[in-house]
């Protein structure tokens, strides 16, 4: 997680990704030889891990939706239902994304800058939608949402249901995503130097000026890195949001249900037609983040 | 990073263990006992638990083999998947006669006329679709056009995913055929219905669990199997099964896939395992387990647990499976077109 969160930390070691040809005149290179031996070797490891773990499942589903032809591929893909759902599930997980963003943020900040009793099992309680089966982690809110349950019979008198709708799947998201947004803030968060924020100080900055100009800019890049985790899982979460969405077409029927429905029609063509589409705009989210991320670093001068 | 690199060996390691695993895996005979696959759907957990102990016991007597019995169980689709992508059950047990006809046209491990090769179209028990009310009736539903008065929420699974909401749909739609006359007035009345459905869960269970655990909804579709069940695990005091005019002959068959038993050398256990669902001992438990007994002198003793209800038949209504899933489920169908008025 670590490397994930502080990637300017690490950045030296990129300098180590060179061509073996540029190793061999290494003496006449600008940059320094990398004093970390074995590169070739875990280079190697890298690819033929990557392509086993990564890109041989996902050519495959593009090979898949490649041989059914486009009339075909567009009239599941872009049905009037899919198109639904793709917005159900990308706009659900932006908000918990969102959501996850500002209040994990806080929590983060809770965690690094003060201590109280009981700190570190609340910290330790952050991983645990990491390690609950998504299942389990459903029903169980489902429970306390649903208009019986222990939150959400104070919350219908108000006159919003929590469960059974996009709320609801938001609502299952932020839990899912929560630990992303944190655990990718506060190694950051605790290698920033208090120093700074004093000379801040009492070189006459207000607080938020502090906050915006001087934390703001430094964790920006792990924030970023949180919130796409967070998003990308969001997108792709089945199991916890199928208890909890009300599953109704053109409502609360996220993309992944989708995908079983084709599969359960033995139409595995269509269901990867709509895992390419949903690759396709994760893809594009993922990479859109990347280039803000590699802005706001150049721009911060970190 | 030295953790880092730690993972990546440790993850090799694993990969290496696990491909090893693999290999050194599986063998069906081993040391005088037999091993037979079954793979079924989610409600007969509770059943085949109490038969195949019965029929080792039997085995064992006449064979002096003993037999150890495996259950695979999830979602009918999902498990009839499994088996098309390489599952290797000797026995299949499933909600669908569909689910099978797709395992004989996907794969090569049994013939097309396999529904022919027991009795019942290979359905050694059957069920049908009952009305689960809360306690007291407090809707006062009496029948399926009951469901569709405004006010009404009814819950069902979702006839995409689930095999049972499918024969909830076709038992609303044969009742309105009934009582209406035309397809049109049919659909309108399904879609009048599906109107009235708050939550679509995406199996069996889960719409079992959010009427009852969680209170939503005035009537739940249920297999009839699985309304005695939710009757007896949670109370007899909180539901009421209502058993409505007319409903659906549901038939979850059976069948050997020839081609994984003949490899195992398990084709002779396979046929008696499935011959014996049909002898008396086993139809005695079928008959205590809910599901409805399709051997006469069994069938008797049960007449009173199981009401008398008007049932249709998937073949004689619909023209089969594959017509009724062509022409309601799959995309662009009937269920579909009923979401997309809805809008």
């Amino acid at each position: 997680m670590a490397s994930l969160a502080a990637p300017a930390a690490i950045e030296g070691q990129y300098l180590d990704f060179r061509s073996p040809l540029r190793w061999r005149r290494g003496r006449k290179a600008k940059r320094p030889r990398s004093i970390i031996p074995g590169f070739g070797l875990t280079m190697g490891f890298t690819l033929a891990w990557l392509s086993l773990i990564v890109l041989i499942p996902l050519s495959l589903i593009f090979l898949r939706s490649a041989g059914m032809g486009w009339e075909a591929f567009a009239q599941v893909a872009f049905s009037p239902r899919a198109i639904a759902a793709y917005r159900i599930s990308f706009g659900t997980a932006l908000a918990a994304a969102l959501v996850n963003g500002v209040f994990g943020l806080i929590i983060a900040w809770v965690f690094t800058r003060y201590t109280f009793p009981g700190r570190r099992m609340f910290d330790a309680l952050i991983d645990l939608p990491f390690a609950l089966p998504t299942a389990v982690a459903g029903i169980a809110l489902t429970a306390i949402y649903a208009n019986n349950g222990w939150l959400g019979q104070y919350l219908e008198p108000l006159g919003i249901t929590a469960a059974y709708n996009p709320i609801g799947i938001t609502i299952a998201l932020i839990f899912i995503g929560l630990p992303f947004i944190v655990r990718s803030v506060e190694p950051v968060l605790i290698d920033l130097n208090v120093e700074v924020e004093e000379a801040a100080l009492s070189l006459g900055a207000q607080p938020w000026q502090v906050f915006a100009h001087v934390i703001f800019p430094a964790i920006m890049p792990a924030l970023l890195t949180g919130f796409a985790l967070a998003l990308a899982r969001g997108v792709g979460e089945y199991g916890s949001v199928i208890f909890i969405a009300g599953n109704m077409p053109f409502e609360s029927e996220i993309a992944p249900l989708l995908i079983v429905t084709q599969l359960e029609q033995y139409n595995y063509d269509g269901a990867t037609a709509i895992a390419l589409v949903m690759l396709a705009i994760s893809f594009a989210m993922l990479l859109f983040i990347n280039v803000v991320q590699a802005w706001s670093r150049h721009r911060t001068g970190a | 990073m030295v953790s880092l690199r730690t993972f990546a060996f440790a993850s090799v390691a694993a990969l290496g263990l696990s491909l090893a695993a693999c290999s050194g895996a599986s063998s069906q005979t081993d040391g005088g006992t037999v091993e037979l696959l079954n793979v079924s759907y989610d409600p007969t957990r509770e059943l085949y638990e109490e038969i195949n102990p019965l029929f080792a016991a039997k085995w064992k007597e006449e064979t002096g083999q003993n037999v150890k019995i495996n259950m695979s169980h999830g979602g009918a689709g999902k498990q009839a998947r499994a088996v098309i992508d390489g599952l290797d059950a000797d026995v299949v047990t499933l909600a669908l006669a569909y689910d099978i006809d797709e395992i004989a046209a996907q794969t090569d491990a049994l013939s097309k006329d396999w529904q022919s090769r027991l009795p019942n179209n290979s359905s050694p028990y059957t069920s049908t679709i009952v009305f689960l009310v809360r306690e007291g009736n407090p809707k006062d539903i009496r029948d399926w056009d009951d469901l569709v008065k405004p006010g009404v929420q009814v819950i069902t699974p979702n006839p995409k995913t689930s095999g049972g909401a499918r024969w909830n749909f076709l038992a609303a739609w044969a009742f309105a055929k009934q009582r209406y006359g035309r397809d049109a007035q049919a659909q309108e009345f399904v879609t009048r219905l599906f109107r009235n459905v708050p939550v679509l869960d995406s199996g069996a269970r889960g719409s079992t669990t959010t009427f009852s655990e969680r209170g939503i909804g005035d009537v739940l579709l249920a297999w009839e199997n699985e309304a005695f069940l939710a009757q007896k695990e949670l109370g007899e005091d909180k539901f009421d099964i209502v058993v409505p005019s007319i409903s659906i002959l549901a038939e979850p068959p059976v069948t050997v896939l020839d081609g994984n038993a003949a490899r195992h050398g398990t084709t002779e256990l396979a046929k008696a395992y499935l011959e014996f669902l049909y002898t008396p001992e086993a139809q005695d438990v079928i008959g205590r387990n809910f599901y409805r007994p399709t051997a006469e002198a069994v069938k008797a003793k049960y007449a009173r647990q199981f009401p008398q209800v008007n049932l249709v038949t998937i073949d004689g209504e619909f023209g089969g499976w594959q017509a009724a899933q062509q022409r309601f489920f799959n995309d662009g169908g009937v269920f579909d077109r009923i979401f997309e008025q809805r809008r």
